[in-house]
This record gives C-alpha cells, structure tokens and sequence, in this order.
C-alpha cells in the first residue's frame, strides 16, 4: 500500500488534524485524490469535471500554513462538489445537455464559504440531469456506477458526490436533497447524509429543482466529518431570502459530544406505524431492528408513534415538486445562457425556444416539466397543486405531534439496497416510491441524517438508518448519528466501507 | 380516471415550449397517466378544513435597502450567452413572417 493509499482513506477530520500537524502536506492529499480519481474514475464515474488548478489551490494552502497563517478546520482538505452548485472555476451543468460548458460568473455560498475556509475543490461530481432522480441514471453524461457493485445505481440524484466519497475519490462531498438526494445515495453506497433544516444552509447559486424543497448539505464518510463541513457551509447568507437568521451551534462539537457521550440513555427515538414492513426488503427492515436493538441495549427508549399522512407524502411531493421544477427550468430558454437550437431559418423564438428544450432536456426532465405543467394549468391548480400543499399542513402536523412524544424519529433511509443499472428506468412510479421514507422531512422542512446501518445479508448491500429531528435541532442529529455511528463501528470492529469487496479495482 | 389524452400531452408540450416528437407524445401519455392516477390519492385527504402550506419554514418578506452595490459586470452578464451584440443579448425574431 502506497501513502497515497492511506491518505485517501483517512476521514476529512484525520486528515485536517495531519495537515495542521504538518505530517501531511495539501498538495499531497489533493494528489493522492486526484491518482485515486485517475484509477477508479473510468469505473466509477463520480466526476463530470476535474480541477485542474486543484494542486495550486492546494498549494496555496500548504505557503499559507507554513506562513503561520490561522486556517480553517478543515483547511487543505479535498472537496467534491455536486455540479448543481455553480462555481467560477468549472464548469456547471447540473447533469444537463442544456448547460453543457456553462461557466457561472459566480460561486454558490456554500462554494464561496468553502474556498474561504480552505477546501480544495477538487471537481464536479455527476447527478440526474437537474437533480430528477433516485438512480443518477438521468444524467445527461452516463450513469455513476455503486462502488459496492458496478453493475448497481449509486443512488440519486446525488449519486455522484457518495459514489466519489464511498470509493475514496474524495473525503468530503457537497450535495442537495429536494426529496432524498443526500441521504438516500448515503443508504445505497454505506456513506453519511445529512439534509439540514430548510434555510439553514444557504440555497444561493445551486441551480433550482423545487425551491421550497431543495436544501443544500454534506456527504461524508462519518458523522463528525459531515458535522465539520455543515460549520463551514452553514448559517445566514443575505443572498438567500429563505436563509434563516438562526446562530447555530457547532455541529462538529455535537459530533463529539454524541461519539464520547451518554447521548443514548433515556432518548426517546419514535418508530413510525404507519411506515409498515411491507414494501421494504427484509434485510432493510433487519438492519434497522438491529439499529434500534442496539441503541435501546444502551438505554434507548422506542416508542411507537403515529404518522398518518406520511403515506400521502410521496403523492404530494410528485405534485409540489414538478410544478415548482416546471416553473424554475422556464429560464432555460435559449436566450441569457446554455444551448440554443434554431430548427429552420427564419425560425420564431418560440420555435428556438421549443426546439431547444427538446435538444436540451431528458426524458426524465421533459416528464416533470409536462406534469408541472398540468398541475399548475388552468382548472387544475386548486385541485392538485392546493391539494399538495395541504398535504403538506397534515405532515407538519404529524411531525409536530410525534416530536411532542420523542426526542428523534428512525426510519430506514430507503425501501431497498442499491438496485440494478436499468431496473427501475422504464417504470417511473417505482423510482419514485424509493424515496418514501426521505420526502416528509422535505415537504416539513425538518432535518434528517442518514448513517450506515450495515449490510443486509441477502445482497450484501450496505443499508442506512435514518434520524429526524424538529427544524432547527440538526445538532441532535449529529449527536445521535454520532453515538449510533460508534457503536455500530465498534460492532462491526471498523467502519462498514471496509468490508467494501473488490469491485472492477476499485476496492 | 384517465384524463390524459395524446392530444392533452401534445398541448402541454405548447405550453412548456418544449417540441415532443409524436413517440414522446405516445410514451408521455402513458406515464403521466399512471403518475396522475396516482396523485388523485391527496383529495382524500385535502379536505376544505385544512389549509395549505407553502413553505416549509414560516418566512416574511426580506428586504433591504436600494443601493448600488458591486454586481456582475456586462461581460460576466453576457459570458454564457449564445449570440450576443452591442452589449445586449441577441434573440431570434419575436414575430412569425405573417406578422
């Protein structure tokens, strides 16, 4: 095993504290990521884009802290970033031919607070084409293939970013979830999720699938690590007029809070009972059970709670979600940026821009536009759009009652393991039942992390536990997450992503 | 309930700007079908009584004052551009020959 080996496989916060440390230089780790990103990728396919000027940035890092200079917590990290976050630097295309080459003259904050505090942008990492997606199979440039098994999806849409973090391409990951895009992808590839509460991570400058249910966050390799790069990217941003103007604490702090504390003995963790074993592979519910046996083994108290209207979740969010995404993609219209199509001379504008959208947009993304469409026409608005967000009410409502019972709410993070390349393509409903557990805390805005549970025995596959908590309490999440992490980890006698087997070398 | 007609498709197609070939036509009308059968499921329990939500998180308006502050300049502005003249983007022709 060369260093470069063991670098790649050290968490982001090893990592940092060897670089503060001097051990470890910038330019070595981005190097041993980028040979990493070399030998795997063409397997993988993680990335869209790789940044070239990574070492220099690095670089630049490595002068500063020899300077003396006072750098961030995670200064001189690796950063792989979703291509649905715009950055100045390469390019931006969320997943679309439409955008093909588009280079933003400004960075999303997430970005710009992440250069500020020292990460080292290492590339863009491939999605369903403007995040429509639970497969990564939408994307416009070829699917991502599951580190675990190459012939599986990585999960989606943010497939990329937790295929680049699981095959040790990258330590730490920027993604979204409008419905599940960060944890559902965590569950698939035995990697860390977490969607903060709406408005606590700033929206500016990632491109907009379904503005009241997009949320920016981190995809990491543990808890702690997620809970470092939420305290870089996190906070109000005047540029975001959702952007909540809460002081947050540091989530890295709960991390370790959870990882060495009693956090466990006397949390009341709500099991949902309408969310019923059926439609979920047995390993699924196994690993879960155990999850909640070995957490009440250290004092946890499982309560059953109701959530009636979780069942009406995905319905609504398939109205809510396309009309909004319908109304957000009008700005692809061959005009200020992007493709522009002209089909015969002397066309119209609006023949552009009709012969444009169709050049541009993927099937998946002419689907919803369609929907959205339908949902917001005349006659139908009231009854699909209105009825969606009352839907939305009697989730809240739900929550609000379950969280009056118990301190958190577990679920699995998704019905099934990470299924096969093509399988469920042709069959958009059973795509979108995958994210049945995920899409309440998006409709509510509430947090939810998702962390390795283990394997399930039938496949082999790894399998997350998914943790809710009341808006604004992400710190609980890190602090459960993190016990939970430890004591799985120590189970298991290490962490799950080193009972990775050998896959096309990418193991 | 199937309300979704190819005729239907082909309209909504008009109404987001987007040309569908007549196999996209066929193809959509079969999947937004099921996806809308589907979706019906919320009337039963969006009743008058309930109100809609929104938003996920309460929010008032933000404002702040109007002042000139740095912004992209006209060259970042047209950078992306795909046909731009004078400093101003170039579309194609508004108006059909019959106008």
């Amino acid at each position: 095993m060369s260093a470069g080996d063991d670098i790649i496989r050290l968490t982001a916060a090893d990592l940092a504290s060897r670089l503060r440390a001097g051990e470890i230089s910038s330019v070595e780790a981005t190097r041993a990521h980028l040979d990493r990103i070399r030998d795997v990728d063409g397997d993988v396919h993680a990335f869209l884009h790789v940044n070239d000027q990574a070492l220099e940035v690095a670089a630049d890092i490595d002068r500063r802290r020899v300077a003396g200079e006072e750098l961030g917590a995670l200064a001189g990290v690796p950063l792989a970033i979703k291509d649905v976050l715009v950055t100045t630097d390469m390019p931006s295309t969320s997943g679309s031919r439409i955008l093909e080459g588009y280079m933003s003259p400004y960075d999303a904050t997430v970005v710009s607070r992440s250069r500020a505090a020292g990460l080292v942008p290492l590339g863009k990492t491939n999605m369903d084409e403007f995040a429509m997606g639970s497969s990564t199979e939408h994307s416009a440039y070829g699917p991502t293939r599951n580190p675990w098994d190459l012939d599986r999806i990585p999960g989606g849409s943010g497939g990329g970013s937790a295929a680049a973090v699981a095959a040790f391409e990258a330590p730490l990951a920027l993604g979204s979830d409008t419905g599940g895009s960060i944890r559902q992808p965590a569950h698939v590839t035995g990697t860390v999720g977490m969607k903060p509460t709406y408005g606590g991570v700033s929206r500016y400058g990632a491109i907009a699938l379904a503005s009241s249910l997009d949320q920016v966050g981190p995809v990491t390799r543990t808890v702690l690590d997620a809970g470092l790069l939420h305290d870089v990217i996190g906070g109000h941003d005047p540029h975001d007029a959702t952007s909540l103007e809460d002081v947050w604490p540091s989530f890295a702090d709960a991390a370790r809070d959870g990882a060495t504390g009693d956090v466990l003995r006397g949390l009341r963790v709500g099991v949902i009972a309408e969310l019923p074993d059926s439609g979920f592979q047995p390993g699924v519910s196994l690993r879960f059970r155990a999850a909640l046996d070995a957490m009440a083994a250290q004092g946890a108290e499982i309560v059953e709670v109701s959530a009636p209207h979780f069942e009406y979740g995905v319905a609504a969010y398939y109205l809510i979600l396309p009309a909004e995404a319908s109304s957000n993609l009008a700005k692809f219209d061959s005009v200020r940026f992007g493709m522009r199509v002209i089909p015969h001379a002397g066309a119209t504008v609006e023949e552009v821009m009709a012969a444009t959208r169709e050049a541009g947009f993927g099937d998946e993304v002419k689907r919803r536009v369609i929907l959205g469409t339908y949902a917001l026409s005349a006659g139908y608005y009231d009854a699909y759009y209105g009825s969606a967000q009352k839907v939305r009410t009697l989730i809240q409502s739900d929550f609000d009652a379950a969280f009056s019972q118990v301190d958190v709410l577990a679920t699995p993070s998704a019905p099934t393991t990470a299924f096969r390349l093509g399988e469920k393509l042709d069959d958009p409903l059973q795509m979108y039942l995958n994210d049945v557990t995920t899409i309440p805390a998006n409709l509510a805005g509430v947090p939810g992390i998702s962390i390795p549970a283990g394997l399930a025995p039938e496949d082999g596959l790894p399998v997350g536990i998914q943790f809710l908590a009341p808006a604004r309490q992400d710190a609980r999440l890190y602090r459960v997450g993190a016990a939970v992490e430890a004591l799985l980890v120590e189970e298991w006698g290490g962490p799950l992503l080193d009972r990775m087997p050998l896959q096309g070398g990418v193991a | 309930m199937s309300e979704i007609t190819p005729d239907l498709v082909r309209h909504l197609g008009v109404l987001a700007r987007i040309q569908l070939s007549d196999e996209e036509v066929a193809r959509l009308t079969g999947q937004l079908d099921v996806i809308v059968d589907n979706i019906a499921k919320v009337s039963e329990v969006a009743t008058a009584d309930v109100l809609a939500t929104s938003h996920p998180i309460p929010l008032q308006n933000v404002f702040r004052d109007d002042v000139p502050a740095d912004v992209l300049t006209v060259e970042e502005v047209l950078q992306n551009a795909p046909e731009a003249a004078d400093d101003r983007f170039r579309v194609t022709a508004i108006l059909g020959e019959e106008q």
